[in-house]
């Protein structure tokens, strides 16, 4: 038998696992609706290659893969597409999300598909587009899409290859039925992966001991393949990918590192079975097996679910009694959580319904103080300070919660499990590392807008210092214009321009002596001008006739009048000079 | 000469010691030019801890001069954006109590706003535009504007500028993305001696 490590901490919970395998895999009727969210993976949500009032075929494809982290979806059945909107999801948070809603025919016609037969005859790179294809992403859980697992572009060549088979949870039975109907199909699957990663030297089923039928389903078809499964003592959380990894190997993967980097690739036994129908039987991944269970069901068992089957649908043929139920949880009891709708869809990472009565899961009790007990420390699978991560959830000190590595925490619900007080320490894990993924967020956004702010800054500084520079160029350039004209009329510079205009205005400007000067030779010219009059009048007296003397007359008034003139001109220059004088002495 | 300090130990150490001083003197004099620190570093840091919306609403315009006000005594409580999960990261990092928020200069919003302009009102005045502090709008004169939500910081600085009303505030929707787990409800203390004494009935009890 093949030696195996014990993990640190783990629970031991009832397992609750026989009430669903009582009875095989049963099919149910097709829904009348169908609901396929668009992002049931990690990753980008699928592109809607369809249109409303369209009819598709079992297996066409409905969906786009967005990007290298994504997975195409394709119909569960054929019908008409009878909606593109928003829906309620399987979702903690019980939101919408968008949504292609399928109304069924009844037919179940199948599209065109066909596998490869002989898949050791094609390159990996081929059967990894096929794997991509088929939209399979991690049917344990998570809803990684597996094709990305599989690329090449590994940094160490992938040495050991294991097959998660663990199915810890409790009540949850969907990989142990599989595995016991499908054993064939499952080695298939493996084998198609271990070519796809060039036949790594280890090939490890991990499966616990709690499955016995299972492990006798699987043994003779391993015989003598180089696979070997590997069984070991049942405790929770013993299906975690790296407890996994440690309880196989015994090598511990580092925080924040991915198998790959140890040359390991771990994949859920589901999902191998996802696989084989895809590549040898060309159908992409539109149902799964989804367990049924819980004491509010008159029938437990699985069902072989195809993907987009209302919860409601799947409950109505289960004998569901709702006045029983105490909540209804997709997954299981220990990390699952509870829908607040019966009617949102099941999903690629569906593994499990459970309808549970008042007894089996009664409501939550009221947290009471912690009492420092210390129970959590010994459960934690991943060796944390759960009490710790609590102070510091509680105070928000998301610097000691880092230090304290709560992104290594699984939220496998183990320190929850055990705490006598009752307290949900796995919310407030959840609640924290929301927080700090949003405050990481927020920071880049803010980062982002300093730079912005300190460009805009820039930028405003620089349209202040251009136009000021424009400014002075303009200036400049007038100056020069200025001076250069002055330079083609022969004057000096500008100051000489203005000096000689000052000049000027001197020159102009006259002294009130020279003034009354000017005007007192006025007067005497005006006199002049009144003797020559009377002279000429007195001549012509005698021998001119009246026209002429009248003539004569109007000249020597005028001249007169002009004399006057001057006279009043001078007395009110020398009035207002005097006056001028009188305010000077004043 | 040096025979004459050797015989006389005390002026021996004390020129020994006057020596040493000198010297490192000049080499810490030396390192203090050398490695000299351009701007003070804990205006950055504080500016690392503000919210970067730049809405001016201390009164400074722009987060960073806000951070050089704190850093030269300023109060640390004039961020309404930041609200108090900034002001407890101020105050622990200059080693201050935290003091709550300071409601002049307005109140922590519950929801984060972006800025939204009803493109059929607009008449492209570019007020907006040269109003937005991290250039998240865009437009052109007598064309219509619009906000590109991603770069924008919420700080309602576009509003007061539009000559025609167009631009709301709207909450930033938050879908499945953006939804973490909620914190469990704080519970009730069980043991009596345990409540904190606000009533007097809680005392008389």
């Amino acid at each position: 038998m093949t030696k195996t490590w014990v993990t640190p901490g783990g629970v031991h919970p009832p397992e609750n696992k026989h009430q669903s395998l009582t009875l095989p895999i049963g099919a149910l009727p097709i829904p009348e609706k169908l609901l396929v969210p668009l992002s049931q993976h990690i990753g980008a949500p699928a592109n809607t290659c369809v249109k409303v009032g369209q009819k598709v075929l079992k297996g066409q494809k409905i969906a786009d893969a967005t990007g290298s982290v994504s997975v195409p979806m394709h119909a569960p059945t054929s019908g008409t597409i009878s909606a593109i909107e928003d829906r309620p999801i399987a979702h903690s948070s019980g939101m919408s999300a968008p949504c292609i809603e399928i109304t069924s025919d009844g037919k179940d016609n199948w599209i065109d598909h066909e596998g490869i037969a002989d898949f050791e005859h094609s390159s990996p790179q081929i059967l990894t587009k096929i794997i991509a294809d088929a939209g399979i992403a991690g049917m344990g859980g998570a809803g990684f899409p597996s094709a990305i697992k599989l690329s090449p572009g590994h940094q160490r060549p992938i040495d050991t290859l294991i097959i998660n088979a663990t199915e810890c949870e409790p009540y949850i039975t969907a990989d142990d039925s599989a595995i016991r109907e499908r054993a064939a199909e499952i080695i298939e699957g493996i084998g198609i992966l271990s070519h796809i990663l060039g036949n790594p030297s280890n090939i490890l089923i991990g499966i616990e001991d709690n499955k016995p039928e299972a492990i006798a389903a699987l043994q003779p078809h391993v015989a003598d393949s180089g696979i070997s499964v590997v069984s070991f003592p049942t405790k929770y959380p013993s299906g975690g990918e790296k407890q996994l990894i440690f309880i196989l190997t015994g090598k511990e993967l580092p925080s924040g590192t991915l198998p790959a980097e140890a040359g390991m690739v771990c994949i859920n036994i589901g999902t191998t079975y996802a696989i084989k129908r895809a590549v040898v039987n060309g159908e992409p991944l539109i149902s799964r097996v989804t367990t049924m269970t819980g004491n509010a069901c008159g029938i437990n068992r699985n069902y072989e679910t195809l993907i987009g089957t209302p919860v409601s649908h799947m409950l109505a043929h289960s004998e569901f009694n709702e006045a029983a139920c105490s909540r209804l949880v997709m997954g299981g009891p220990m990390m699952g959580f509870s829908l607040t709708s019966a009617d949102v869809p099941v999903v690629k990472t569906t593994n499990c319904i459970l309808a549970p009565s008042y007894s089996e899961i009664p409501d939550d009790e009221p947290a009471q103080p912690c009492i420092r007990c210390g129970m959590c420390a010994e459960a934690c699978p991943a060796s944390l300070l759960p009490q710790q991560l609590f102070w510091y959830s509680q105070a928000e000190d998301h610097d000691r919660l880092e230090a304290h590595n709560l992104f290594d925490c699984i939220e496998c619900g183990a320190c929850s499990y055990v705490c006598p007080s009752n307290i949900p320490l796995v919310q407030h894990y959840r609640h924290s590392k929301g927080e700090i993924l949003k405050a990481r967020e927020e920071k880049v956004k803010s980062d982002h807008a300093r730079e912005r702010f300190e460009f805009h800054q820039q930028r405003m500084e620089q349209a202040e210092k251009d136009k000021e520079a424009k400014r002075a160029a303009r200036r400049e350039a007038a100056e020069k214009a200025k001076a250069s004209t002055a330079a083609a009329t022969g004057a000096g510079s500008a100051a000489d321009i203005i000096t000689a205009a000052q000049a000027r205005a001197a020159a102009k400007k006259v002294s009130p002596e020279q003034q009354q000067a000017k005007f007192e030779r006025s007067i005497a010219g005006a006199e002049m001008r009144v003797q020559m009059a009377t002279e000429k009048l007195a001549e012509a007296a005698a021998d001119q006739t009246d026209e002429q003397k009248n003539i004569l007359t109007a000249a020597l008034n005028g001249a007169k009048q002009k004399l006057e003139q001057a006279q009043t001109r001078l007395a009110d220059h020398i009035e207002q000079h005097k006056e001028l004088d009188s305010e000077q002495v004043k | 000469m040096i025979e004459s300090i050797a015989q006389q130990p005390i002026l021996a150490a004390l020129i020994a010691l006057v020596g040493l001083g000198i010297l490192f003197g000049a080499l810490l004099g030396y390192a203090a030019e050398k490695f000299k620190v351009e701007g003070d570093p804990i205006v950055e840091q504080i500016d690392e801890l503000l919210p970067q919306t730049q809405c001016g609403q201390c009164g400074f315009p722009g987060c960073k001069p806000y951070a050089e006000s704190i850093a030269s005594g300023d109060a640390i409580n004039k961020c309404p954006p930041g609200g108090q999960s900034t002001i407890n990261a101020i105050a622990s990092l200059l080693d201050v109590p935290a003091p709550e928020l300071d409601a002049e200069h307005g109140e922590e919003a519950d929801l984060k706003t972006v800025a939204y302009i009803r493109e059929d009102e607009c008449i492209g005045c570019t007020k907006c535009i040269q109003a937005c502090p991290v250039d998240a709008i865009l437009g052109a004169a007598k064309l219509m504007h619009t906000v590109i939500a991603d770069e924008c910081t919420g700080c309602d600085l576009c509003v007061e500028p539009c000559p025609v009303d167009c631009i709301d505030m709207l909450p930033l929707e938050e879908g499945l993305k953006q939804w973490h787990w909620p914190a469990p409800l704080k519970t009730a203390d069980l043991i009596a001696s345990d409540r904190a004494p606000h009533s007097e009935e809680g005392r008389a009890a």
